[in-house]
């Protein structure tokens, strides 16, 4: 059930193998919904939904998937993943659903996705590569958290809509960085989180 | 002039690198030199171009709320109720991925040396979020016409060509440069992004017309 095996598919897309940080993958999703906590997070977990269940699928067709056509069958599974995803969220938290935009259905081009179901579920049973989805969206998920954190707390001074900075700090001249709230900000936080995460990994420096 | 002002918008503005991230993976992928960079940037403008008309016309013929009426008179049955937009998602990509593949077919049959340099970029644009994007983009935009969707295709498209060439030449002349060592590659093309994208922000405001 959890052998060594299992514990790697689940733990190295933590930090080790993260998907964003390491592999580069679904960046462009990572940074245009991470303005606030609250949307990161919803996005989060539809993406770890999404990637749990189309792995698990595609682990169960992949003996009797052509491997010419493989790349639309797999688009094809994602596009009805999210589709149930993107109906779910319409349906009970409108709000968010309306924040997020076009980015929930941009979830299938994510590369995390296509990257996982080639190099993962094409060749791996359907536990293991239910482990590996889990894993890599709860990398997914960290890094688009660390990313909201700093540019809702610095851009705007709250946290999941509640002000956190105190009222002192506006009176003694303490301003919120509108800056953080744009897009390129979310560019430059990656790449400190990058920069910090390389210089704990001394591995994966590039020369 | 709402077209041309539709098309600078577009390029500068709504740009699909700077404003929404849209295309990340082969942008940060495939940057490394200038010549690969503008091969990439050449198909992906050439595929919004094809792909987004032809989304366009899906959208509001097949898609749309009532966009089913035509069939009314031929078949009898009252149409105007029938709202499928919630297939946008698997019909766009249909449509995205199927036509790279007639694309690279023409492409290799009618021009060779146009296929040689684009090559290998062709097949992995199916999964560049930069197409499937302006797709929905349009979709939730409204546009008036086929070709007003042709045009904000055209303008995405070469945004997103001058921002990967951009960052390319930037990426060349790096190397030359002695950053520190956990920066190196992928974080500081991550930086050079972000203060590009604060640079195009100054055109953020020009309107035409």
């Amino acid at each position: 059930m959890l052998s060594k095996k299992n514990k790697e598919a689940f733990f190295n897309p933590l930090s080790k193998d993260n998907p964003v940080l390491v592999q580069i993958l679904g960046i462009c999703s990572a940074l245009a919904v991470t303005a606030s906590l609250e949307p990161a997070i919803v996005m989060g977990i539809s993406v770890i939904a999404v990637l749990a269940f189309s792995n698990v699928i595609i682990s169960f067709l992949r003996k009797t998937i052509p491997t010419n056509i493989r790349i639309i069958v797999q688009l094809v599974v994602v596009a009805a993943l999210v589709i149930i995803v993107q109906q779910i969220l319409v349906a009970y938290n409108y709000d968010v659903s309306k924040k997020l935009s076009v980015f929930i259905g941009l979830i299938i081009t994510n590369c995390i996705l296509m990257g996982r179901l080639e190099a993962f579920a094409m060749h791996n049973t359907p536990w293991p590569s239910f482990l590996d989805g889990i894993g890599n969206g709860l990398g997914y998920t960290m890094v688009l958290l660390i990313v909201a954190f700093f540019r809702e707390l610095l851009g705007s001074g709250t946290l999941f809509g509640f002000h956190v900075i105190p009222q002192w700090c506006y009176n003694h001249g303490y301003m919120d960085n509108g800056l953080m709230i744009l897009p390129p900000m979310a560019l430059i936080t990656v790449g400190v989180i990058i920069w910090v995460h390389r210089s704990r990994n001394k591995e994966l420096q590039e020369n | 002039m709402e077209e041309l002002n539709l098309f600078i918008k577009s390029i500068f503005i709504d740009n699909m690198i700077f404003a929404y991230f849209l295309g990340m993976c082969s942008f940060l992928a495939v940057s490394k030199n200038v010549k690969t960079a503008f091969g990439l940037g050449l198909a992906v403008t050439f595929m919004l171009v094809v792909t987004l008309p032809i989304n366009y016309l899906l959208n509001k013929y097949v898609l749309q709320e009532g966009a089913l009426t035509w069939l009314n008179s031929a078949t009898g049955i009252d149409f105007s109720s029938v709202d499928l937009s919630f297939l946008a998602l698997i019909l766009f990509i249909a449509v995205i991925a199927s036509a790279t593949q007639l694309v690279e077919m023409a492409v290799e049959k009618f021009s060779p040396s146009l296929y040689a340099s684009l090559g290998i970029f062709l097949p992995l644009i199916a999964v560049n979020c930069a197409i499937l994007g302006a797709s929905l983009f349009m979709q939730q935009r409204d546009f008036g016409s086929a070709g007003t969707a042709m045009i904000y295709g055209a303008g995405s498209g070469i945004g997103w060509w001058l921002a990967i060439v951009g960052i390319a030449a930037i990426r060349e002349k790096l190397a030359y440069s002695d950053i520190p060592k956990p920066l190196r590659g992928v974080g500081i093309a991550f930086i050079i992004t972000g203060l590009m994208g604060i640079a195009f922000m100054s055109f953020l405001g020009i309107r035409l017309g």
